[in-house]
């Protein structure tokens, strides 16, 4: 209750600031001000604009990350599983995965065209990488002697798979998809502007080319509240998928 | 030399009485820069529904001849015949515990269990009834549904025994598996085992470096050298089967015993000493 207040307080005292500073410290035009921002936000929230380019944005970025983390999660799992596709692929992958994906949109938008198609792929490719090399590691580290120790049992490999990897997999398979919620974002909206006419992105670009700054900060709050919504969903979905997770935490607490 | 797989339960143990026999056994590990090797010379018989201790200064290769028994590598010289057969491949006929207890974390103390019985195909409801009476056994009743990150250390262990037990191997491979407890919990623990050991007839190869664990538990106790890792002595356990483990801190036997292990193993310990 007390930490809320003080949150509270320091959201309040930082948007005065801003206030207070608007027009009188620094020009108006550059920072804009909480007041005419949220004006801003208010009248794109209800004539419908935000939402839809909302929408188109949130829907590329949980397509993009549905097919770029699946993918990822069953490469993942084949490769860690082969000892041989893994030593073979290795250096490409390393290498692949060390250039900034940022790089590629013009060679996209050059393949894809510029539309939806093109910003989901460009995501997808993104959030793959993450995901593939989490769940690759993961199950490299699947501990050799809890294997051993079904195979006494008499476990045979589909077993194993199905008992032991798989299962471990998921915990990695979530590290990589929680890494992977803002760049999924990034992925979509970088696309949106370099080659958009929709999407919160295309928002961001189109109000900072009328030098509309109020536009743009509004248009950046609502990146920032798909981003929350994206981290909660993931989340949730954790605690379903793995609920032996939660059950931790309610331990007591030792040192 | 090959027996009938059927009747495998009957004779448990082979021609002469063994049911694990480790004969002139030595393993070299490659390791970068040469060679080590790990167990050197080492002859061993285990009779069937024996419990056999092993202690030694770390690094003697104790943990060598379990894995050996469990047929994970094979000896660099001499043999492991296990029922009378030289051993190759998995031997599906042991059950292993470690330190780490090894437990499913996404599955709760009751999925644990069942896994094995999963493995054999075993039906669900048969399943279900044998694993309900394990936590009996154990004495986790009640705590089935509780997930492994949910309960103590020492829950754990009884988890991981009644793993082992559920899918009833015939020997016990255990390596240090009380190690990380407190000194309550795993004089409970010993006491179980024994009791149990006993009424289901298994084998155990039991390795530990705390003496008293060894003389409490043992039928026979194996103390080895340092590494290369030979048996310096099997010294038979003067206690009877029927001992309770939790007076024996005032058994005179007891004592001498272990006050026996001791000067064999600190002699030793003299000797390497680097």
């Amino acid at each position: 209750m007390k930490i809320a207040a003080l949150r509270l307080l320091v959201l309040v005292l930082l948007l005065g600031i801003w206030e207070f500073a608007s027009g009188r410290l620094v020009s108006a035009f550059f920072i804009s001000k909480p007041s005419s921002i949220g004006a801003k936000f208010w009248s794109i929230l209800i004539d419908g604009t935000l939402l839809r380019n909302m929408g188109i944005t949130a829907s590329e970025a949980v397509t993009g990350f549905i097919v770029g983390g699946l993918a990822g999660a069953i490469v993942g799992l084949a490769l860690g599983r082969s000892v041989t596709l893994a030593k073979v692929f290795d250096p490409f992958i390393t290498a692949f995965y060390s250039m900034p994906k940022v790089a590629l949109a013009p060679l996209f938008i050059l393949w894809f065209g510029v539309d939806f198609q093109m910003r989901v792929l460009f995501t997808a490719v993104i959030v793959f990488f993450l995901v593939f090399l989490n769940t690759y590691t993961g199950v490299r580290n699947v501990s050799r002697e809890l294997m051993t120790v079904f195979r006494l049992m008499g476990a045979r490999e589909s077993h194993l798979a199905r008992m032991v990897v798989v299962p471990s997999a998921i915990t990695w398979v979530f590290a990589g998809l929680r890494l992977s919620v803002p760049y999924a974002l990034i992925g979509a909206i970088v696309a949106e502007i370099m080659a958009g006419n929709s999407g919160l992105g295309y928002m961001v670009e189109h109000a900072a080319a009328q030098f509309d700054t109020s536009g743009v900060f509004a248009a950046l709050l609502g990146v920032m509240i798909l981003a929350l919504a994206l981290n909660l969903a993931v989340k949730l979905l954790e605690r379903v998928l793995m609920p032996w997770r939660d059950a931790g935490e309610q331990r007591e607490v030792t040192v | 030399m090959d027996r009938p797989s059927a009747k495998r339960h009957e004779t448990s143990e082979g021609q002469d009485g063994a049911l694990i026999r480790f004969a002139n056994v030595s393993k070299r590990f490659s390791l970068e820069g040469g060679e080590m090797t790990a167990v050197s010379d080492v002859s061993l018989d285990v009779r069937g529904g024996e419990i056999i201790t092993l202690v030694g200064p770390s690094g003697c290769g104790k943990s060598t001849l379990l894995n050996m028994t469990a047929g994970l590598f094979q000896p660099s010289e001499g043999t492991v015949f296990y029922e009378g057969k030289v051993l190759s491949g998995l031997n599906l006929q042991v059950g292993y515990m470690t330190q780490s207890d090894h437990l499913l974390p996404w599955r709760t103390v009751f999925g644990n269990i069942v896994a094995p019985l999963e493995i054999r195909r075993m039906g669900k409801a048969a399943a279900r009834e044998r694993v309900e009476s394990l936590l009996e056994t154990v004495g986790l009743q009640g705590f089935g549904g509780s997930y492994p990150n949910q309960i103590s250390g020492g829950m754990r262990k009884r988890t991981a025994l009644a793993r082992l037990l559920a899918y009833d191997p015939q020997t016990l491979l255990m390596d240090e598996p009380f190690g990380a407890l407190d000194a309550l919990l795993r004089l409970r623990l010993q006491v179980e085992l024994r009791i149990l050991a006993r009424r289901l007839k298994k084998t155990v190869l039991f390795v530990t470096h705390d003496l008293e664990e060894a003389v409490a538990l043992g039928d026979r106790c194996a103390v080895f050298s340092a590494r290369p890792g030979r048996i310096i002595s099997i010294v038979t356990i003067p206690l009877p089967e029927d001992r309770d483990l939790m007076q024996l801190r005032y058994n005179a036997d007891f004592t001498r015993t272990c006050a026996d292990l001791w000067s064999l193993l600190s002699s030793e310990l003299a000797r390497s000493g680097t």
